[in-house]
């Protein structure tokens, strides 16, 4: 039990439903050279693992399998290391069970 | 902007929004009520188990109508570690009676209907619209919103913030603060669809009747935290949530979490074949009392989650939040029929009539559970369900030892992990703050 075995979130999020609101993000990272330790936890707290770690070592996001729970807000809006708003109005994820 | 005017409007489609914007159309209030969802529902995550006590003051006939999933005979506990689980079953055949008292739902579906009554008494609903930002007059009163729609400023007497845990505007306004990583837990949860004749099987059901299990221990590898398994008729809801600066603290997934407890040989069986539709994730209030905001303000009241108002250790939200929203919606139906402005002090009848009700005493009963489970999360959720465990095994293995021995050893573990202190401490904290 305690060996972690790889999970692919992205198998997860594909049962979901999404309307992605291209080209309008609601949530964004700070440019930033080195991340936070807010930042670098949210490569691990995000349940649809939005947040990457790019070659330069820079926390990224890609936010069109956000299940829009907030974590992320929780933890990094306050240090303002992200930028958190609602999608717009119709745009996000769409639960059919919820 | 809309030039049209209206008493109330109702931020939020979920069970606090729902309440109150019902309870306001039908005292013949004008109502608008705004969800940023494509329908009311699809932004809502929860368990989901319901409250029909809570039900019945809104839609004293909703068991006729409403899509419900099994009415609950059966509650399961268990306190588990890697291989096993203690479990505290409780049955009972009064459960089946007419007018069941709990039922498993499934939100998206539930809310949907829950939302065609809320219409039906004559509030107007506009989905797929989001609130940007609360609209404040020269004297700093909340008299309107401002949505992401063009032309999208509305102007009403009272704004009722139903807008859940995540809801920006209060805190973006200054009412209310962020939720805290200590005071929020993240739940994880999937849908997992079986044959109704399986489910029923596996979980010694007849009918309708419905079982929900919750459980803690390893499974939350340290963190403070709770899994859960509830029947519905064709599919199982399954999950897990831990609070948030624990996740933020000890770097695990949550959805290595989910797996794990999947893997669990106690939840495997259950599960086993099942077809996975849904995967969802949402954040759950558990400050508990202390962490209640100011409930309301000049042109303005706080209802639901939003106002952190769940009861963490009974594991009640949906009743706290449909509550809520009746009250606020009755205390504002008060003001208006006396003809007098939503101010603050008018409104300060609301945390009146709330403090008068179950809502708020409960929440006072357990104020210091949550920062005892909160900063004694190994012990309560790593330490002593494995020495639990390790006490019934000891208990029902006949090895050949004479029992005083197991016993003297079972006693050993114990104070060997906690010391004599230690676990009069951990008892009198935990009676304290319980009582």
């Amino acid at each position: 039990m305690n060996v972690e075995s790889p999970v692919r979130v992205e198998d997860k999020l594909y049962h979901n439903r999404y309307l992605v609101d291209i080209g309008h993000p609601h949530v964004k990272v700070r440019a930033h050279t080195t991340p936070s330790p807010q930042l670098l936890a949210l490569l691990k707290a995000c349940p649809a693992r939005c947040y990457e770690l790019n070659d330069n070592g820079q926390v990224e996001i890609t936010v069109d399998g956000c299940i829009e729970c907030g974590t992320c807000r929780v933890i990094a809006e306050p240090t303002g290391d992200i930028e958190w708003s609602h999608p717009r109005g119709g745009y996000g994820v769409q639960f059919k069970f919820g | 902007m809309i030039e049209e005017r209206f008493d109330a409007i109702v931020v939020g489609a979920g069970m606090a929004g729902n309440a109150a914007a019902l309870t306001m159309a039908k005292r013949g209030m004008k109502v608008l009520q705004l969800e940023r969802g494509e329908y009311p529902g699809s932004k809502n995550v929860q368990g989901a188990i319901l409250y029909a006590d809570m039900m019945e003051k809104l839609v004293p006939e909703f068991r006729e109508e409403a899509p419900l999933e099994r009415h609950l005979i059966e509650q399961r506990f268990w306190m588990m570690d890697d291989r096993s689980h203690v479990g505290m079953h409780y049955r009972s055949d009064d459960f089946n009676e007419e007018r069941p008292n709990r039922y498993t739902i499934i939100r998206a579906q539930f809310d949907k209907w829950f939302s065609s009554k809320v219409r039906e008494a004559g509030a107007t609903l506009l989905c797929e619209t989001t609130v940007t930002e609360l609209v404040r007059d020269e004297r700093e009163r909340i008299v309107g919103v401002r949505t992401d729609r063009r032309d999208g400023e509305i102007h009403a007497d009272v704004v009722v913030l139903a807008e859940g845990v995540n809801g920006l505007l209060g805190t973006r306004a200054g009412l209310r603060a962020r939720p805290r990583p200590d005071n929020v837990a993240l739940a994880v949860k999937e849908m997992h669809f079986l044959p109704r004749e399986t489910i029923e099987a596996r979980f010694n059901l007849r009918g309708d009747e419905g079982v929900v299990i919750e459980a803690v221990g390893t499974i939350s590898r340290g963190m403070t935290g709770m899994g859960f398994i509830y029947a519905n008729k064709e599919c199982i809801s399954l999950g897990i949530g831990c609070l948030v600066a624990d996740f933020q603290r000890t770097s695990q997934t949550p959805y290595g979490l989910l797996d794990q407890f999947k893997s669990h040989p106690s939840v495997a069986p259950l599960i086993a074949g099942s077809e996975v539709k849904e995967y969802s994730a949402h954040l759950i209030p558990e400050g508990g009392y202390k962490s209640i905001p100011q409930l309301y303000g000049e042109g303005w009241v706080v209802v639901g989650d939003a106002a952190q108002l769940n009861n963490a250790i009974h594991r009640e939200g949906s009743n706290l939040a449909m509550t809520s929203g009746r009250i606020a919606a009755e205390a504002i139906g008060l003001v208006k029929s006396r003809g007098e402005p939503m101010s603050a002090a008018n409104l300060s009848i609301y945390k009146k009539m709330l403090d008068d009700s179950f809502v708020i005493k409960d929440l006072k009963k357990y104020k210091d559970l949550p920062p005892l489970m909160h900063t004694q999360s190994q012990n309560f959720f790593l330490t002593y369900p494995q020495l639990i465990s390790k006490a019934m095994q000891n208990f029902v293995r006949v090895d050949g030892t004479p029992k005083a021995e197991k016993e003297k050893a079972t006693l050993k573990s114990f104070v060997k992990a906690r010391s004599w202190a230690g676990l009069f401490g951990d008892a009198c904290r935990f009676a304290r703050a319980w009582r």
